[in-house]
């Protein structure tokens, strides 16, 4: 197993004035109320995780989670009061400035809600601008910032200001800024928030696109659960600044680790989010019949073929050997069985 | 009882007031006091009592402590004038290296950097001046007056008139397209042909020096205080102040650290003028959202970068109009300045006013507006231009305007050697239109206002003496007939009501240091001016924009007005009062109020228009009628920018009623204007400019406070 990419061990940020004392005198058992009533705001409670390259973070919570707190830790925006954060290794809080930039430069990308375009330059300049500021050419910067203008499809274009641009096509731009310099960590910051939900759908399809041609390591910030459950590889749920659950979304789906997880799992609608790898049993029963439904389809597309069915499915993986079984009562039982409403 | 319940702080207030009022009755007059005799004068007097501090004698009338405190401060501004009679003639002696006699000599530092930046300050005026008007200094400064002498072919005219005209035409075309354009030509025509030319361009160049470098030291002090609390925190109180002291009163100690002339006058713009540049740097680098600057960091950007490439072009149009607040201050200092002896415009103008020529300061006082609008509205039109791309265009396209204007040059160049052989005698009108030989208006004017006051005397006579006798005189006494205590305590009470303990401590120090100042009654004749002019420009102020505001259309073209009025510098304002109401108490009054109405029926139009359309919406389905929307709705949440308004009028007030002294009015103005020729004015000069300043933080402090906690209290921003 590689070296993870991204790696924080007990990351707490905590502000007010006296945040460093408190947390030294804590003790590691960081309580909010305490440090309210001294003052003291806690942004992020002792996080600890990996992510691992090429894979997909989403951290959700609501407003106030400190889910932007974390990201701002991890691109080093704030300083982290307590807590190592190895970016490849390197121990990003030991960095000095000079690093950091060097490591801006040439390895992160950020996305930004609001989209964060500089008003007085145009698409093309926006895009360019992480690489001139690196100080490549102005005319191989201007090619490759062509390049990805073509990249997230807003080519002709390329000469407008961001005044003259819909939400949707700015944050294309914000996208295509923090490609430019071909990072191999991708920060998102709920870069879909601010759009409307058409809009919104579309961009996901077009960034769940690229991330399949790119192969980045991306931490995304969502307060939307359906769009976390649609983009992560593992999805973490943040509630006052505490990872309250870090899992694949099947398993969070299935076992939410809390209430709180709970409530946000209640209305989803599991055979949109299930695949069939997540409910299958690894057991081949006897009585298995003819049909055979591959382990990574989505509950939903077979379910009809699966559910017309009497005796157990065979499962099978990308090379047709069948690994497991599904029988359509199981089917049944995770789609609508263990609600709220039923019991 | 039940009234009091329901109302505590109007029971608080009554009771403040009957407290100031039982202190008023209940002190008498001293029989010994006589007004402006009543504190320190600068003269002996057997009757004084007197006593010394730091080694300097302060002799003043001694009274009662509850009627007038005594003068405890009266050695600050003595001790302020010794220490810079000492920083300037004693403090550092060192050797110097002379260039004109090529050999050291002795100077104290002080004097050496202020002559330094003196000499500096003044090749930039005099190599614009020459640009513009023509002249050797500049040459002679780099080369000598025998190579001048050796090679007069270097004895180069000025710029014909018609390419500076066609040329700011050009550049209002630029920024703010045909109409601006348009205004610009025909302007510097008129200035032209009406023989202003020469004083406008003197005004001009000064501008052209004072304003860039206001706004290099302005945008860095703001980039400093941006980046640094500490900075911030050194610099707020001076730009407080700044904001409200007169700009008159800073031109004394100028005098003595610069002495005479333009360059003084350049200096001294510069401290006037940095303080609004500093402080809309900040607004405009605060107001850039913070995840542009996290995105340029995400960038990679270093701290420069950052700053050049993110901050400072995001927040562009809010340091453009710190560049337009800087022309403006600049523009009005460049007349007032006159004072000190800076040429031009100003100086035209207070010579003829001095003769009473009012025909001659009309005619100034109008080129000074014409050039103020033009350059007011060209700096807005630069702020609000957006970039535009130009990647797209051919070369002539790009650099349409330089080679427009490289032909123009040409042409001027022409028509200037056309006209030098058809004027063959006389004035080239093609270069330049003597001072004498332009059109001049002055004897119409002259003899207009000689009509008026043939025809109406008698009715402005009567209005005078009605006005003086009966509203002025009263008030006047009522002021002075407060005794220092009553006021102390009204003043304190009323900080504490309003903003608590904090408040209270600041005016209470405000005021403390006016009534320790030799000058208690004659602040208290300032307020009492300026508190006329503020009840006066208030109400018509409120009035008039609240009948505006009735009407899209008229709302919009009163503030357009409000606009172009406020542009003229203060001093112009003095003009036609003068025109119809002679030197008397009056015209400063209503001088006062014109210019003091400005902000008040601003800021009501704009207070009134800030009120969400939500609410607008929500009130007429509930069927309110217009009056009832007025005062139930728009009024209550429209009173909090309405005093802010209050307090710009206040602030206005308080510098005409001090420019008023140039009329003759028996204030602290009158003692600043002495201050400007006497030697040793510094000390008192400055004082009494802080003393003036202090009268105004003293309300700036009151009033925002109640607007910030009634405005947190409604839930506005």
């Amino acid at each position: 197993m590689s070296e993870p990419v991204i790696k924080c061990q007990s990351v707490y940020k905590i502000f007010g004035v006296n945040a460093e004392r408190m947390l030294k005198e804590a003790n590691g058992n960081v309580d909010a109320k305490t440090f309210q009533d001294n003052g003291c705001i806690v942004g992020v409670n002792n996080a600890s995780f990996e992510v691992s390259k090429g894979e997909m973070l989403v951290v959700m919570g609501l407003s106030g989670s400190g889910k932007s707190t974390l990201l701002r830790c991890i691109s080093r925006l704030t300083d982290a009061t307590g807590g190592k954060i190895f970016i490849e290794g390197q121990d990003l809080l030991n960095l000095n400035n000079k690093e950091l930039i060097d490591l801006r430069r040439n390895k992160m990308g950020m996305v930004f809600q609001s989209f964060a375009l500089l008003p007085h330059k145009t698409v093309l300049e926006n895009i360019a601008f992480p690489l001139q500021i690196k100080g490549i050419k102005t005319e191989d910067s201007i090619n490759k910032a062509m390049d990805m203008v073509k990249l997230v499809g807003l080519d002709g274009r390329e000469n407008y200001f961001p005044r003259e641009l819909s939400g949707g096509q700015q944050q294309r731009v914000g996208i295509a800024r923090s490609l430019a310099v071909e990072p191999d960590i991708w920060f998102l910051d709920e870069p879909f928030s601010a759009l409307d939900p058409l809009i919104r759908k579309e961009m996901q399809d077009e960034f769940l696109r690229l991330q399949e041609k790119l192969q980045k390591t991306i931490m995304f910030i969502t307060h939307d659960f359906d769009e976390a459950l649609k983009l992560a590889d593992r999805i973490a749920i943040m509630k006052d600044g505490i990872i309250e659950q870090l899992d694949t979304p099947a398993n969070i789906v299935l076992n939410p680790a809390t209430e709180y997880v709970r409530k946000f799992t209640e209305e989803v609608p599991r055979e949109k989010v299930l695949l069939i790898k997540d409910v299958m049993d690894e057991t081949t029963s006897s009585d298995i019949g003819d049909l055979k439904v591959s382990k990574d389809e989505i509950i939903e597309n077979v379910a009809e073929k699966i559910l017309t069915q009497e005796k157990t499915v065979a499962v099978t993986d990308g090379k047709n050997n069948i690994v497991g079984s599904i029988n359509p009562i199981k089917i049944i039982n995770t789609v609508f069985g263990g609600r709220k409403n039923n019991n | 009882m039940e009234v009091l319940k329901k109302y505590p702080k109007l029971f608080q207030w009554l009771f403040l007031l009957i407290v100031f009022f039982a202190l008023c009755f209940g002190i008498d007059v001293p029989e010994t006091y006589k007004f402006i005799r009543g504190q320190a004068e600068f003269v002996k007097d057997p009757n004084q009592s007197a006593f010394v501090f730091l080694g300097k004698e302060v002799r003043y009338y001694a009274f009662d402590v509850f009627w007038r405190l005594p003068p405890l401060l009266g050695w600050l501004p003595i001790w302020i004038n010794d220490s810079l009679f000492f920083l300037m003639n004693d403090w550092m002696p060192m050797e110097f290296w002379n260039e004109d006699t090529q050999e050291y000599k002795t100077r104290p530092l002080v004097l050496q950097i202020t002559r330094n930046l003196t000499a500096f300050m003044t090749f930039l005026i005099e190599l614009i001046r020459e640009i513009l008007l023509g002249g050797l200094e500049t040459i002679v400064a780099f080369t000598s007056w025998d190579w001048i002498d050796a090679n007069p072919w270097a004895e180069l005219p000025g710029l014909p008139w018609t390419i500076v005209a066609a040329g700011s035409a050009i550049l209002a075309y630029k920024l703010g397209g045909k109409g601006l354009a348009i205004y610009a030509l025909l302007s510097m025509t008129y200035i032209s042909i009406f023989g202003q030319w020469k004083p406008s361009m003197q005004t001009l160049s000064f501008i052209l020096v004072a304003a860039p470098l206001s706004f290099i030291f302005g945008l860095g002090l703001g980039v400093a205080a941006f980046k640094s609390k500490r900075v911030e925190k050194a610099l707020y109180p001076i730009l407080l102040v700044m904001q409200t002291m007169p700009q008159y009163a800073v031109l004394v100690p100028a005098l003595v650290l610069f002495g005479v002339g333009d360059h003084a006058a350049v200096i001294i713009t510069m401290i006037v003028a940095v303080p609004p540049m500093i402080l809309l740097t900040l607004l405009g680098l605060r107001a850039v959202p913070p995840e542009v600057i996290e995105a340029g960091r995400m960038s990679g950007c270093n701290n420069w970068q950052l700053m050049s490439k993110v901050l400072i072009p995001t927040a562009r149009r809010d340091i453009l109009i710190g560049v337009n607040q800087v022309i403006m201050v600049c523009f009005s200092m460049a007349v007032i300045s006159a004072f000190i002896g800076a040429k031009g415009l100003g100086f035209n103008l207070l010579l003829a006013l001095n003769q009473l020529n009012i025909g001659l300061a009309l005619e100034a006082g109008l080129c000074i507006s014409l050039i103020a609008i033009l350059l007011d509205k060209m700096s807005l039109a630069w702020a609000n231009k957006q970039v535009d791309y130009f990647g797209n265009l051919n070369f002539f396209q790009r650099n349409k305007n330089s080679l427009f204007f490289g032909v123009i040059v040409i042409v001027g160049i022409l028509l200037a050697y056309v006209g030098s052989i058809y004027f063959k005698d006389g004035y080239n009108y093609l270069f330049e239109v003597p001072h004498n030989k332009g059109i001049s208006t002055a004897n119409f004017w002259n003899k207009g206002v000689d009509w008026i006051f043939d025809t109406f005397f008698v009715y402005i006579k009567a209005f005078n003496t009605w006005l003086i006798v009966d509203v002025l005189q009263p008030m006047r006494a009522l002021y002075l007939r407060m005794p220092a205590i009553a006021t102390l305590v009204l003043v304190v009470g009323a900080g504490y009501l309003i903003g608590g303990v904090r408040s209270a401590l600041v005016v209470c120090g405000l005021t403390l240091f006016i009534a320790l100042s030799p000058w208690w009654d004659r602040a208290l004749v300032t307020t009492y001016m300026a508190t006329f002019g503020v009840i006066v420009s208030c109400t018509i102020g409120f009035t008039v924009g609240t009948l505006c505001f009735q009407n899209k259309h008229s709302s919009k073209f009163m503030l357009n007005v409000c606009d172009i009025f406020q542009t003229f510098p203060s001093f112009v304002y003095l003009i036609p009062v003068m025109m119809l109401f002679g030197i008397t108490d009056t015209s400063v009054l209503i001088a006062v109020i014109v210019y003091a109405t400005i902000p008040a029926t601003r800021y009501t139009i704009e207070g009134l228009r800030s009120v969400p359309a939500g609410l607008h919406d929500a009130a007429t389905m509930s069927g309110v009628t217009k009056f009832q929307r007025l005062f139930k709705i728009e009024f209550p949440l429209a009173f909090p920018h309405m005093m802010l308004g209050l307090n710009q009028t206040i602030v206005f007030a308080l510098f005409m009623v001090i420019i008023g002294a140039f009329i003759g009015t028996e204030d602290l103005g009158q003692y600043i204007l002495k201050a400007l020729s006497d030697k040793k004015g510094a000390g008192i000069g400055l004082t009494l400019g802080i003393c003036v300043a202090f009268i105004g933080l003293i309300f700036d402090n009151l009033i925002r406070t109640w607007v910030g906690k009634r405005k947190k209290h409604l839930g506005i921003d």
